[in-house]
């Protein structure tokens, strides 16, 4: 029996008033978001302005100065250790540098979360570890391999297979596409829209890439001056007049990547 | 409903599976051990998924895997109830499918034994020439350094020098005068049999000087400051930061080892000497409690019998013993690859060496000073 209710109401992850600081810099004040169920939504911001930072809070990494943070209706200070452990496992997090085991192998990190929850049998277990890297884009020849003999392209799919190995409901993604090839980012887009199809997953997902924000993202929040200016479908961002919202999708590469979408969109009309 | 349920039934046409519930990862150890057991039944199945409430892609890897292996085999397998979502996961899961090694497996060799000898020794001979190697290529960092004064890092000298030396006061001196304090006090209990309870100051102001104060030191700095070196500069190969040095043009062993080399090399005697005098402390005090030998007179008596040279020896082997432990801590912080454990291994290695080395170098000098007349 879950410990945790998933209401299944509201918004699955909601912050308010949040505030985050380090010394004297303020990198959250104020900050208000909300994430709904099944929703791919995307954030961007400036490097630095705390997308990270916004992320392991709601992770319950970084402890805040105020504010109130809640997943699936529950705040997530405070929470008894049952209760906590019962909420982590349904995230899949994939960290902006991998954060891998460095001393298992990356099949071996796959099924760390398999062997921390359950107990099922070797085989099982192998032949998940199996079509996870496969579904991550990573051939069977990955897998005995340690951490340290990857690519850096490769360590973001692998941590990418770790983060999947739960099924888990909500997906934290800190920068996936960075570091992948046009090719490998591509298909990544196209995982992420059919597992949210098929499992009704949450996808949390920072990222820089123009053309994963307008192919998967429902919605885009815009972090700058501390706080989330706007979180809306990019089509009403652009109508935002904010000089930094502005340069961001109306600059040359947000130029190309609104124009690659319209002839996908074309496209597919046809 | 955190479950999954199996209905099994015969029909005439074969067996009939109904399942009902959730077929996720949570409750698939108890699942996929009996929908494994009929993928080498050859009697027609139909599977019927219309209940299931939800499915992800373990569920379906499950289900994938009966239908593949029966086909495989040619049983008849049919699936009824199946929803757009759990086809499409089936499909995704069929696609990435792909058998993986878990890790490479050690191979099993004949004579188990003879191959690990000959690796240990064979790993032996290689760490001696890279460590040679290593000091031939530190040592001439540091001439170079000497000759080109300017070239010398002094802010990363001084920072290492309080590391190595100033935050190691409080421990060594506790350390040394304790040792000072039992020195003092087993000797007294012993001499005491001969009525020879004045020749503690003998035992005590020879040994510490001599041996004791610069051996416990060593070993103190060794565990504190040899293991740090490993540990640090390991870790910043990891990160790769040892090589971005090299790409900017900074050589790692001037930048890195050159300065906690000079720093530990400088620390050490000025260390050993303040160890050997804290020693001295304990032992004067123990004297004047347990033996009513008033402190000034301990003091005159220790200058009588301790010559100068056991002063000299014990300063002339501590910068030896804090060259040792430099260059073994960097050396084994420069070795570390691949993992956090390795990390770990060569902090260890580091210690045990610079440890063991020490005490051998100690032996030697014993036997040498003695040649010289320095008894
Ligand atoms: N542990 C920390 N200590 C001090 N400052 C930090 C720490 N972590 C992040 N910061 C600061 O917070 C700001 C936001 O960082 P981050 O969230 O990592 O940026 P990004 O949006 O690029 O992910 C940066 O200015 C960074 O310097
Ligand atoms: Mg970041």
């Amino acid at each position: 029996m879950s410990v945790i209710k998933d209401d299944q109401r509201g918004p699955i992850i909601q912050v308010e008033g949040l505030r985050n600081q380090f010394g004297s810099q303020i990198v959250h004040e104020d900050l208000d978001l909300s994430v709904n169920r099944g929703e791919i939504i995307g954030v961007v911001g400036g490097s630095g302005t705390g997308k990270t930072v916004l992320m392991r809070s709601i992770l319950g990494l970084q402890e805040f100065a105020a504010g109130k943070i809640s997943i699936f209706g529950k705040p997530i200070t405070g929470l008894a250790e049952k209760e906590e452990l019962e909420v982590r496992r349904r995230f899949g997090v994939l960290f902006q540098n991998g954060a891998l085991f460095s001393t298992l192998t990356v099949a071996e990190n796959v099924q760390v979360p398999l062997r921390e929850f359950h107990s099922m049998t070797t085989e099982l277990m192998d032949e998940i570890a199996g079509y996870k890297l496969g579904l991550a884009g990573l051939g069977p020849e990955a897998g005995p391999k340690y951490p340290s003999e990857l690519s850096g392209g490769m360590r973001k799919r692998a941590a990418l297979a770790r983060a999947l190995s739960l099924d888990p409901r909500l997906l934290f993604l800190d920068e996936p596409t960075a570091g992948l090839d046009p090719i490998g980012a591509a298909a990544f887009d196209h995982l992420i829209l059919e597992l949210r199809d098929a499992l009704g997953l949450t996808v949390f997902l920072i990222t820089h890439d123009l053309d994963t924000l307008y192919t998967i993202c429902d919605r885009v929040a815009v972090l700058a001056d501390r706080r989330v200016l706007a979180a809306a479908p990019i089509k009403e961002l652009l109508e935002i007049d904010h000089p930094w919202i502005q340069d961001y999708f109306r600059g040359p590469r947000g130029r190309s990547a609104m124009a690659g979408d319209r002839e996908n969109r074309k496209l597919a009309g046809t | 409903m955190e479950t999954a349920t199996i209905h099994d039934e015969r029909t005439e046409e074969g067996r009939r599976l109904t399942l009902h519930g959730r077929l996720t990862v949570r409750v698939i150890e108890d699942i996929s051990p009996r929908l494994r057991e009929m993928e080498d039944d050859p009697v027609p199945l139909t599977l019927d998924l219309g209940g299931m409430k939800r499915v992800d892609t373990t569920g379906a890897w499950v289900l994938y895997r009966l239908v593949e292996h029966r086909t495989e085999q040619g049983f008849i397998t049919e699936l009824t109830g199946l929803t757009p979502r759990i086809e499409a996961l089936m499909a995704q899961v069929g696609k990435a499918n792909q058998m993986t090694t878990i890790r490479h497996p050690i191979r099993k060799r004949h004579f188990h034994l003879l191959a690990r000898i000959g690796a240990w020794v064979e790993g032996g001979i290689y760490q001696f020439g890279t460590f040679l190697a290593f000091l031939g290529l530190t040592m001439l960092a540091l001439v170079r350094a000497l000759m080109h004064p300017r070239r010398l890092r002094w802010l990363a000298i001084l920072r290492q020098a309080e590391v190595v030396g100033v935050s190691a006061l409080g421990i060594v001196g506790l350390m040394s005068f304790l040792v000072g304090i039992v020195i003092a006090q087993q000797g007294a209990v012993q001499l005491r049999q001969f009525g020879a309870e004045v020749f503690v100051i003998n035992l005590v102001g020879r040994i510490t000087f001599r041996e004791l104060g610069v051996l416990m030191t060593a070993i103190m700095v060794a565990g504190r400051s040899g293991s740090a070196f490993a540990a640090q500069i390991g870790s910043m190969k990891l990160a790769e930061e040892v090589d971005a040095m090299r790409t900017i043009g900074m050589p790692p062993i001037e930048v890195l080892v050159i300065p906690r080399l000079i720093a530990t090399t400088i620390a050490m005697p000025l260390l050993a000497f303040y160890g050997a005098i804290m020693a001295i402390v304990g032992g004067t005090l123990i004297s004047w409690l347990q033996l009513g030998i008033p402190p000034a007179i301990f003091i005159l008596r220790l200058q009588e019998v301790v010559p100068l040279t056991d002063v000299l020896v014990g300063l002339i082997k501590a910068p030896v013993f804090g060259i040792i432990i430099a260059v073994t801590g960097c050396f084994h912080g420069m070795q570390v690859e691949g993992s956090a454990e390795a990390v770990g291994e060569k902090t260890t290695a580091a210690v045990v060496q610079s440890i063991f080395l020490v005490i051998v170098l100690d032996a030697f000098f014993a036997i040498f000073f003695t040649a010289l007349g320095w008894a």
